[in-house]
């Protein structure tokens, strides 16, 4: 790559101020807030659930509908993803634009896998008899697991995005931090699930 | 409104040039995004007041048909939520927008374009609240909506509709101007600035920031929640279904009660600047005030329950409720008595900022009394839902906010606009707003002992009511003459040259440092700040400016963008296509607003730089 050259003054660490230990960058700083009103996002979405998941009128049980050897091979994908983003940050830390391009891809391909699980999902459960109109519980499930799925969906669009600009104009220090930024989200997408995994799903089959 | 075009200097983005209307439509500068805050909020205060007025003049007799029980609901809603959404809380994100940066010596906000696109979706979104109006009926369940009322089956209409997505709308972008003014103000804090060294308004602007991002979510999801009920026949609120009312009321008032903080905080933060202006003192107690800030807000998401009594959620529920309600006027309290401690043996001046910023202490006491007897969870049974209520909220939102608001519009004015206005004239309107907004609101406080419910659209005669509420409403249009005070006032201070007095009210902060009008750099040179209220300090050392903290040199600037404006835009066009059910429209405008910012994702500004030797406007890099 021509921006090989550029990529000599990567920071391994990011900076932070010394008076209250905060990231430097504002859009660091700004994204750790931003995910701090994402939690308060998930919860409300998460407690609204919790409060409906019993509400199934004459509808399936999530005892009933969920698959969970099928969400647990989709949970560990996207885990894994976690790990290539780290990676890929890792390799574009090393200044290695190729392998941090070729992490990225993976990242991003387990996000579309994470997908694809959810559609087929989706998919089986509505045949199962399970909507978003049958009772508050579809209501619920649908809508909190639509809206993590949509974070995923939004994570992969970033991420292509950022690959292709440093495919088209290598990578620089103003990239690095893009890029550093879209991983902390994708982490925060992929804690999110392990909430939803375990208070949706393995409560959900237990209780 | 020459004033507006005076000061538009020409933007330079790369290698564009936007001129007029187009200039403020692409601007990225917070003093220009703050201004237009505080006409966007004006503008919409006269569409609330005018509703609390139809209101009022229903209300001035039995058995009135002045306007009809339908009209009446939509009246009443819309004047809550425009008050709230649309004036309390854009006019004082104005005051942030245009005094903050200048408060802690900074050039500009953490993200330029992204608090454009905050404004824009707050007036696109308001907008789009009231062309309710004009489409088949406004929004008429009451500003906090509650479920079953405005489900689909007792509110048919688009009007819940319209405050679902207009709502969420104009949430989206209060979220993003929180984070933007956590960042810039836990960033970008001239060398020197420590935390506790920072104006009391920044710290009132800091903790209203953690306030939004942790309120506004909840609300988000709730508005959510709803719309998948109302155009997807989801079933969050559908009880044969398994859902539950009480859910909405949960998560609204877990938005709720801090929202009421998120319009009183940065009023307390204005008094806190005027009051010891105009005292020629320091703020007494700081760092008790900056504490006192902080309790309140973290105790404000410990009390939503106190809004819901009368749901019968049981004593031990309530009691727990009742009592962190109560622990609230412990840190408030904190503050009243540091604004009295200021004024204590200071050099007071009564000028108009100065009237209404001492004004606000009663009327919020007493509304704060009003609060703790609300409180009480068994009296509050034989309040509830009364004009107790209404009289209790206006003491703190009108007596409160409102008053804190237009002090800070007399103070700030000189910064903001280059101009004083008329002292003569501000007087007339202060003494009007105080007396009527008195004689409209104290008789409500008897009406509700008296067991006048809230929300009515008419009462029988005979039981005492008429005589209260036609000096509540005589009281309204001594409200409107004051308003319209204000108004003239500000038509002959636009008429009038620019005075560009650069401190006009010898005061202590930042943001009189710099000279009239504020270049749009803000600061030539960053400056060395070694004291609290070191302007101050400056100046009675017999300096006229801040020691600098960097050489001179180029400054580097954002560059304009139309992005933000068209982006909101596209959002409003979902908005519009999902409340019409045109799906494909829908999908398509939010597919477009996520390629922008995508776009947004991956853009890179080079950005212009001004030299601050040369005459201001600056030349492209």
């Amino acid at each position: 790559m021509s921006a090989q050259g550029e990529a000599a003054h990567l920071p391994l660490q990011h900076e932070t101020s010394p008076e209250l230990g905060l990231p430097k960058d504002n859009r660091i700083l700004g994204l750790w807030i931003f995910l701090a009103g994402e939690c308060a996002f998930f919860a409300s979405l998460i407690g609204g659930y919790l409060g409906l998941h019993l509400g199934v009128a004459h509808g399936p049980t999530g005892a009933q509908v969920f698959d969970l050897p099928l969400t647990t091979v989709a949970t560990l994908v996207l885990l894994s993803s976690s790990l290539t983003v780290v990676l890929g940050v890792a390799a574009m830390q090393r200044r290695d634009v190729r392998a941090m391009q070729i992490w990225l891809w993976l990242t991003a391909l387990l996000g579309i896998f994470f997908l694809e699980f959810q559609g087929f999902e989706f998919y089986t459960f509505y045949h199962e008899g399970l909507t978003l109109q049958t009772s508050a519980f579809g209501s619920a499930f649908f809508t909190l697991t639509g809206f993590h799925g949509l974070h995923v969906a939004f994570g992969v669009f970033w991420i292509l995005l950022l690959l292709f600009q440093s495919l088209k104009h290598g990578i620089n220090e103003d990239r690095t931090t893009k890029v550093f930024v879209m991983s902390l989200y994708w982490h925060f997408v992929d804690v999110v699930w392990v909430v939803i995994f375990t208070l949706v799903y393995l409560a959900g089959k237990v209780g | 409104m020459a004033a507006i075009t005076e000061r538009v200097a020409i933007a330079h983005a790369e290698g564009r040039t936007y001129h007029g209307i187009w200039a403020w439509l692409a601007t990225v500068d917070h003093k220009k995004i703050g201004i237009m805050y505080i006409y966007a909020a004006l503008f919409f205060m006269a569409f609330g007041g005018a509703e609390a007025l139809l209101v009022r003049i229903q209300l001035w007799q039995p058995n009135n048909h002045f306007v009809s029980a339908e009209t009446f609901n939509q009246l009443f809603t819309m004047h809550g939520v425009t008050m709230i959404f649309l004036v309390a809380m854009p006019i004082l994100i104005g005051y942030i927008n245009a005094i903050v940066p200048l408060q802690i010596g900074a050039r500009d906000v953490a993200f330029p374009r992204m608090n454009a696109l905050s404004l824009w979706l707050f007036v696109l979104g308001g907008l789009f609240l009231y062309s309710s109006w004009f489409m088949g009926g406004a929004p008429d369940a009451g500003w906090f909506n509650y479920v079953p009322l405005s489900g689909a089956h007792y509110s048919p209409g688009a009007g819940v509709d319209f405050y679902d997505i207009g709502l969420q709308i104009t949430g989206i972008g209060t979220l993003m101007t929180a984070i933007n003014f956590l960042v810039t103000i836990l960033n970008m804090r001239a060398p020197g600035m420590r935390l506790l060294r920072m104006p009391m308004f920044t710290w009132s602007a800091l903790i209203t920031m953690l306030l939004i991002l942790f309120a506004f979510p909840p609300i988000t999801v709730n508005l959510i929640l709803q719309m998948m009920d109302r155009l997807f026949h989801a079933n969050f609120f559908n009880i044969p279904l398994g859902g539950n009312a009480l859910l909405w009321q949960n998560l609204f008032w877990i938005f709720g009660h801090p929202e009421v903080y998120i319009v009183i905080l940065p009023a307390f933060g204005i008094i806190s600047e005027i009051i010891p202006a105009f005292s020629r003192k320091p703020l007494f107690g700081y760092e008790s005030m900056a504490l006192a800030l902080s309790v309140i807000a973290f105790l404000s998401f410990m009390v939503w329950t106190h809004h819901m009594f009368a749901d019968g959620l049981g004593a031990v529920v309530n009691s727990i409720f009742a009592i962190t309600s109560m622990l609230i006027a412990v840190p408030t309290g904190i503050k009243i008595f540091n604004w009295l401690a200021t004024l204590w043996g200071g050099q007071i001046r009564f000028t108009t900022a100065n009237l209404y910023a001492l004004s606000f202490i009663p009327l919020f006491v007493i509304g704060g009394i009003s609060g703790v007897m609300l409180a009480m969870a068994p009296a509050d049974l034989q309040y509830n839902d009364s004009y107790f209520v209404v009289a209790h909220f206006h003491y703190v939102l009108f007596g409160g906010t409102l008053m804190g608001a237009l002090a800070g519009l007399y103070y700030w004015f000189p910064r903001i606009w280059g101009r004083l206005l008329d002292e003569r004239l501000g007087r007339l309107n202060f003494w009007l707003v105080f007396i009527g907004f008195n004689v409209t609101f104290f008789p409500m406080h008897l009406l509700g002992l008296e067991g006048m419910p809230r929300r009515i659209s008419t009462y029988a005669a005979g039981n005492g009511w008429t005589t209260p509420n036609q000096i509540a409403t005589v009281g309204a249009f001594i409200l409107l003459i004051g308003m319209l005070i204000l108004l003239y006032n500000l038509i002959v201070t636009f008429r009038r040259k620019p005075d560009l007095v650069q401190d006009p009210w010898d005061a202590r902060s930042l943001e009189w440092s710099i000279p009239s009008p504020t270049p749009e750099y803000n600061f030539a040179q960053l400056p060395l700040i070694e004291d609290r209220d070191a302007y101050w300090v400056a100046k009675r050392q017999g300096r006229t400016a801040l020691e600098p903290a960097e050489p001179p040199g180029p400054i580097h600037m954002p560059s304009p963008s139309l992005t933000p404006f068209f982006l909101a835009l596209t959002i409003v066009v979902a908005g519009y296509a999902a409340l019409l059910h045109v799906d494909w429209l829908a999908l398509l405008a939010m597919l477009a607003a996520f390629w922008q910012v995508g776009a947004q994702l991956v853009h890179e500004d080079p950005g212009y730089h001004v030299h601050p030797e040369a005459p201001a406007g600056g030349a492209a890099e």
